[in-house]
């Protein structure tokens, strides 16, 4: 009852902190420690409720238990971590992202391919690519080649229309300017288009890096070697092990945003004149 | 119209690559046959007659799988285990469920996003994050726990399915109902709208470009979800459930046949909301 309470107690505070913290003159201080205040309330309920209402650990453990055994098992988790994740994962991300790229600038020279591929690769963009999984596996064998085959297969085509569109970007004007500075095929493109695709490829390259954890982590559900995240997660579902699940999830979750947001810095880097960057 | 044409040649084109896949990846099955049966080297013909006629190929020509979906399709009794329609049938009313509570449920809170600022600020960097996480990772633990609490059968999938198409219709619709500017806003309060009218009247019409658009992303996720929902359960029905098979056995006619189910399955379901979206919008006189 005790921890019942607590997690009442827990929560009206943590709201009328935040209530408070709106009312306050934005500023980058409020607007920090609101949604971490929101997020630490929500472990804190979390932890009160399982442990109030005696919730079994095997459908959900509370976050101090799974706490626990990330930091215990941190050598499994590792292992997995670069089985899927390096390995099936970003090795798929930088070929598929890689290929989609050449062969974007490729089918930009061919106005006639262009007007072709926007429309099929939107629509395949939209088909459920995942269920390539078995087909890779069977292609490639259970280790991570297959997976990273899956991941090519699934961040190709987002790329792929996300660069195409983004080579168009650049208006007649400023293609006219670089003629009349007398710049050939190649110095245009490397000088007025590239760059201007960039906030697209960029916008490519975020969905990609989501699409590639998913597809790599999916694809191990279909058959994988005794390590990787997918596998583990879906034998300890099977032993009933749901902390260790947990964790996994945890990992997955740093990994899919520290990718994120390593692709979102370079991004600003790299195009730091647009004016979504300059805010 | 224009695009008919270059559409048609890319489709062409990926078919012609699809039938020389086809040749140069079952051609080393179909060389060791015929050594084994004595017969040395093939011929070109013979080659290619063989590769696109295998029982199980490495990969199957799209006529092996056009006749495979003809006959689990037109020639099985819709009610049959082995009718794809009755498994795309059991894949589609999960995609369906799960797509309906999870556009409901984004919709919900993308209105308390918008009206209420405590929520805006607490809730919203969390929604966006999340998309950055492989939430389908946790697909097999929903199946499980829920299992373990006695509910079964379609509502888990759509659980997983909701979640995943419930994202990009908050992300959408905060948007959409953000997207009134100052001047449209004032003018309702000269008119002394109330708070509901110039919600029904000003925020919730001009968010529809912005609601089919998430729709369309929340509809293919919801349907990647369904599949997805299907694999923990073993293969039991869906058309996850006819991929696992069929990567058991190795009948990967059946997989291929699944696949390109699916794909018209998402096909369907998102031109629906396109035309949906063409007939509101032409009402609304917004395109």
């Amino acid at each position: 009852m005790g921890w019942v309470v607590f997690g009442i107690c827990v929560w009206l505070v943590g709201w009328l902190t935040n209530v408070w913290l709106a009312r306050q003159p934005k500023s980058q201080t409020t607007s920090l420690a609101v949604p971490v205040i929101f997020g630490v309330t929500l472990i804190l309920i979390w932890e009160s409720v399982v442990r109030g209402l005696g919730i079994s650990p095997v459908l959900l453990p509370p976050p101090s238990v799974i706490a626990e055994r990330f930091s215990q098992s941190s050598e499994i988790l590792w292992v997995d971590f670069v089985q899927t994740v390096i390995k099936g994962a970003l090795s798929g991300y930088v070929i598929g992202c890689g290929a989609a790229f050449v062969i974007a600038v490729a089918v930009d020279r061919f106005p006639f391919l262009q007007r072709g591929v926007l429309p099929v690769g939107n629509f395949v963009a939209a088909l459920p690519i995942i269920g390539m999984a078995p087909i890779m596996v069977m292609w490639f064998g259970f280790d991570w080649q297959s997976k990273a085959a899956v991941v090519v297969v699934m961040v190709f085509f987002p790329m792929l229309v996300n660069t195409v569109q983004g080579l168009q970007a650049s208006d007649a004007m400023q293609r006219d300017l670089m003629r009349t500075y007398a710049a050939g095929y190649w110095k245009t493109l490397l000088k007025l288009r590239l760059p201007s695709a960039m906030p697209f490829v960029f916008n490519g390259l975020k969905i990609a890096s989501t699409l590639a954890l998913i597809g790599a982590i999916v694809a191990e559900f279909f058959g994988s070697p005794v390590r990787g995240m997918g596998f583990r997660i879906s034998t300890s579902v099977g032993q009933l092990a749901l902390d260790l699940v947990w964790a996994e999830i945890v990992v997955a979750a740093i990994a899919g945003s520290a990718f994120y947001g390593g692709v979102a810095l370079l991004e600003r880097a790299v195009t730091f004149w647009h004016p979504s960057q300059r805010g | 119209m224009r695009n008919v044409l270059p559409v048609l040649t890319v489709v062409a084109a990926i078919f012609v690559i699809w039938y020389v896949g086809a040749v140069a990846l079952n051609a080393t099955w179909a060389q060791d046959n015929a050594a084994r049966a004595g017969g040395g080297e093939l011929s070109f013909t013979e080659l290619v007659a063989d590769t696109l006629s295998q029982d199980k190929p490495k990969l199957p020509a799209p006529h092996q799988v056009a006749l495979e979906i003809w006959e689990t399709t037109v020639e099985k009794n819709i009610t049959s285990r082995r009718s794809l329609i009755y498994h795309s049938w059991i894949t589609m009313s999960a995609t369906l469920m799960g797509f309906v509570l999870g556009t409901g449920l984004g919709i919900a809170l993308a209105i308390g996003i918008v009206y209420n600022r405590t929520m805006d600020m607490s809730v919203m960097p969390w929604v966006i994050t999340s998309q950055t996480i492989p939430i389908l990772a946790i697909a097999p633990m929903i199946i499980v726990v829920l299992n373990a609490i006695g509910i079964t059968g379609l509502l888990p999938k759509a659980v997983i399915s909701m979640y995943l198409s419930f994202f990009p219709v908050v992300v959408g619709m905060v948007k959409g109902l953000r997207s009134p500017d100052r001047m449209q806003l004032d003018q309702m309060k000269t008119w002394h709208a109330t708070g509901n009218q110039e919600f029904w009247k000003l925020r919730f019409p001009s968010s529809m470009p912005y609601l089919f658009t998430s729709l369309k992303v929340g509809m293919a996720a919801s349907l990647v979800g369904a599949i997805v929902g299907e694999l923990p359960t073993g293969a039991v029905a869906g058309l996850g459930a006819r991929l696992l098979a069929g990567s058991y056995y190795g009948q990967t006619v059946q997989i291929w046949s699944a696949l390109i189910m699916a794909a018209v399955l998402a096909a369907c379901l998102v031109g629906i909301i396109g035309l949906t979206q063409r007939l509101v919008l032409k009402r609304m006189g917004m395109a």
